[in-house]
């Protein structure tokens, strides 16, 4: 059997340093005569940008995962959304967030910073209503929510894509009001390279994880796609992707792998049930690494299709040499940019699912795919039973699983832990070790 | 009076069938409330809402995941059961999640050979919603015109928006009745008509709501309301519950439902530009829950139907797992609360637990009853 070397990455901790900054200084805003909104890992945080270099967000999705993380204090956060009279079966992400505002309780410490205002976009169910009900809870803070649900990208067409930056512009309008700034169209400008340049350079990383052995696994690329739901506009994000794309490189080239036994590969598709990451290593014990999730791959990636046919990331207008001069070249670059998300295309179809997922499934070698059928998001695990289907009608091997990726009352683990063991089995593995 | 409703409910694919066979026109079937139907009127198509049976099933579970409401899957099943064949098309306006996934579930596994994605937007609210909806009210027609092989004038609008308007306008005055103290219809009654709506052609409708409209007014044997109740909340044909509620001594005077006044609340305005007349109805009407953001513009829309129609309480009612009226319940029942309307919020599923409801409702009808005491 074969052995690879691993080691461990020598950015990791500055990562981690940039994620710890990130939640302090959103905290800390106030003190430094900043402005703090909130809003979803999805929306135009470039945007909001263009207010001043003194502007900090708090992601709502990354915030919910961190709080799932956290076992005991998700509890009573849910707990606490229930009491209010919402239903169990919502997103656990948004009952979180709503949780932590009633408890009004920062998970990283002390209390729940009040936002100025908040910053949404809407595909999901949920998106506009979560910041209404929290806008709501908080007494009332400003809203601004931005409709995106303008159909797949590839039936993007003028009227579509107008819809989506007049409201941008429209947007800007009303953040001046509402801030009483002044909007600097330089900073939005810079703001939008920035974000192209970290979402395509996050495709670029996860491209090379089509080496065998994968350089990183799933539960180490959770903790470095994060910087870009937390601020992918920003350029402390885009170098720190640079980075971590050279290193990466360098992985390959010397034959790093991120599990030493690598024998088979897998995949997953949306949020992991958070606290209980653990089932990445258990996948370890049978030499199975996952190489990644279509969430991972495609919330935060930008990708297409390369000259060789294959998937890859998104020319950035940067590298096709493209100049942006004014605000309305900037939104319109910075819609065109997000409707072509993966993450936003199954919304529409689950074959466009299906069919992304059987790309990775041959792109990057797989074995099998694991879907999880997540009852905490609705939005992702929308049309995942057709996925499976098709996945399998393709001749992948799939394993479902049921939870959720923010309250744990809903995660099995045992029973998950079995189906592994039955799904490994299938596939020929046997454990490697104990 | 309302027996020709109540047939059609029941009846309604017998009545597609035969409506196809003597017309030789195309059925198109669709899930959601925004779906303009002006347009398909104008094209000369039958448009028919894909209801649920609210029969137990399982042929759902390979294609819909357990925590999608049951509605959705109630839809797909009838689907799959073969209960439409006689379809020629399905469409969607975009919805929320839930019924988006019966129609993708419906466009893979059952053939037909026609489908159409009607973008419509969400955030009704903006002033940017109507120039995008005209855009996509265009992209339709022409979609239409392909599919069925004819140009639609604006004379076939015209008469699409005035068919639909008809429609409207009987329906709203019927409901004016239900203002009455002992209406001359049943919360039951009016769900029949309503929902029958949705289903036959409304140029038979409307022929019918304007005979009914001769003779109801001096309907005799107008009941004793009893306790007057509103009902709000998601897609509701469950007629058991209904008939369930109204047999407590209570009547069902008002509703915000997609399958009551939601549905047929305001028409369209005439204006030079027929798109812009059916976009202006569309973003003004009523909205449904996944749609009224950023402000609340149900609360008191609801509030003054609860007043028009002098109600002493309201039952708040969704389908389970469906997000959108999830996130407002709470929001109603405070706002309810505080403007002195008691509410009951129960969660249907395919069949409705009738025993427990009734219980329930009992008890809550109990309470309102025992307010007028004191
Ligand atoms: S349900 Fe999923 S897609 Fe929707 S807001 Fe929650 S996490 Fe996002
Ligand atoms: S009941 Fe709710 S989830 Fe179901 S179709 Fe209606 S709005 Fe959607």
């Amino acid at each position: 059997m074969k052995e690879y070397p691993t080691e461990p990455l020598k950015c990791w901790q500055k990562a981690k340093k940039i994620r710890e900054d990130y939640y302090k200084d959103f905290a800390a805003a106030k003190e430094k005569g900043g402005i703090r909104w909130a809003g979803g890992a999805w929306s135009f945080s470039a945007i909001p940008a263009g207010l001043g270099d003194d502007v900090y967000c708090l992601t709502g999705e990354p915030y919910g995962a961190s709080v799932a993380w956290n076992k005991e204090f998700a509890l009573k956060c849910q707990e606490a959304t229930e009491a209010k009279g919402y239903a169990r079966d919502l997103c656990s992400y948004m009952r979180n967030y709503w949780g932590s505002i009633l408890l009004n309780k920062y998970v990283f410490g002390g209390e729940f910073p009040k936002p100025d205002f908040i910053w949404q976009d809407h595909i999901c169910c949920s998106h506009a209503k979560w910041y209404q009900v929290a806008s709501e809870l908080e007494g009332g803070i400003p809203h601004f929510c931005i409709d995106v649900a303008v159909g797949p990208y590839h039936d993007l067409n003028e009227n579509r894509l107008n819809y989506v930056v007049s409201q941008l512009h429209d947007g800007i309008e009303w953040l001046e009001k509402v801030t009483n700034r002044k909007y600097d169209d330089k900073k939005l400008i810079e703001a939008v390279y920035n974000e192209c340049r970290s979402t395509s350079l996050w495709a670029e990383i996860c491209v090379l994880n089509k080496a065998v052995p994968a350089p990183l696994d799933e539960k180490t690329m959770y903790s470095l796609y994060v910087l870009g739901t937390l601020m992918k506009h920003t350029k402390v994000v885009a170098d720190f992707y640079e980075e971590l794309r050279d290193e990466v490189k360098d992985r390959v080239a010397r034959g790093i792998a991120a599990v030493g036994n690598e024998q088979c590969r897998v995949i997953t598709d949306t949020q992991p049930p958070w606290a209980f990451l653990n089932i990445f290593r258990y996948l370890e014990k049978y030499g199975c690494v996952s190489v990644g999730s279509l969430y991972t791959f495609g919330l935060i990636g930008m990708w297409e299709v390369q000259e060789d046919g294959t998937w890859g990331p998104r020319k950035t207008p940067q590298q096709k040499g493209i100049k942006i001069r004014t605000r309305d070249e900037a939104l319109r670059i910075l819609a065109e940019w997000n409707l072509a998300r993966p993450e936003w295309q199954h919304f529409y179809s689950p074959q466009l699912k299906s069919e992304m997922m059987i790309r990775i499934a041959k792109e990057w070698k797989l074995n099998g795919i694991l879907l999880h059928y997540n009852r905490g998001c609705e939005g992702l695990s929308l049309g995942i039973a057709e996925n499976r289907l098709a996945l399998m009608k393709a001749g992948f091997p799939v394993m479902t699983f049921e939870g959720n990726m923010g309250d744990e009352r809903e995660f099995d683990e045992a029973r998950t832990i079995a189906r592994i063991d039955a799904f490994m089995e299938s596939l020929g593995m046997s454990k490697l070790k104990e | 009076m309302f027996q020709k409703f109540k047939e059609w409910y029941e009846n309604r694919h017998d009545y597609a069938k035969e409506w196809k066979e003597k017309t030789g026109g195309k059925v198109l079937g669709y899930f959601c409330t925004y779906v303009p139907e002006e347009i398909i009127y104008a094209a000369g198509v039958l448009p028919v809402r894909i209801f649920g049976s609210h029969e137990p099933q399982d042929v759902t579970e390979p294609h819909i995941f357990s925590m999608y409401c049951p509605f959705c899957r109630d839809c797909l099943a009838q689907g799959l059961k073969g209960k439409y064949s006689y379809l020629d098309g399905i469409m969607i306006a975009q919805s929320c999640l839930h019924i988006r996934q019966a129609f993708t579930s419906w466009q893979l596994h059952i053939p037909i050979n026609y489908s159409y994605y009607f973008l419509m937007p969400n955030k009704v609210q903006s002033p940017r919603a109507k120039p995008y909806l005209i855009g996509e009210l265009a992209e339709f027609k022409s979609s239409l015109e392909k599919w069925s092989g004819k140009p639609i004038s604006d004379k076939d609008l015209d008469r699409g928006i005035e068919i639909l308007n008809v429609n409207r306008r009987l329906m709203r005055q019927i409901y004016e009745l239900r203002r009455n103290a002992n209406p001359p219809l049943s919360g039951l009654e009016a769900m029949e008509m309503v929902v029958s709506s949705q289903l036959v052609d409304k140029k038979e409708h409307n022929e019918e709501l304007e005979k009914l409209l001769c003779e109801l007014p001096t309907r005799k044997e107008s009941r004793n309301d009893g306790v007057r109740l509103m009902i709000v909340g998601s897609e509701n044909d469950d007629t058991q519950f209904i008939k369930m509620v109204e047999s407590l001594g209570a009547t069902l005077v008002i509703d915000d439902n997609c399958t009551g006044s939601r549905y047929f609340w305001n028409e369209a305005v005439a204006d030079e530009s027929r798109l812009v007349a059916i976009a202006d109805r569309y973003i003004e009407r009523p909205p449904c829950p996944s749609k009224d953001w950023e402000e609340r513009r149900r609360l008191p829309h609801l509030l003054k139907l609860a007043k028009d129609y002098n109600v002493k309480g309201a039952i708040l009612v969704q389908q389970k797992f469906c997000d959108p009226h999830e996130l407002d319940i709470p929001a109603i029942r405070e706002y309810f609360n505080k403007n002195g309307i008691p509410s009951l919020t129960l969660e249907l599923d395919v069949t409705v637990p009738v025993g427990q409801f009734k219980v329930r409702t009992e008890a809550f009808l109990e309470m309102l009853r025992g307010e007028e005491l004191f």
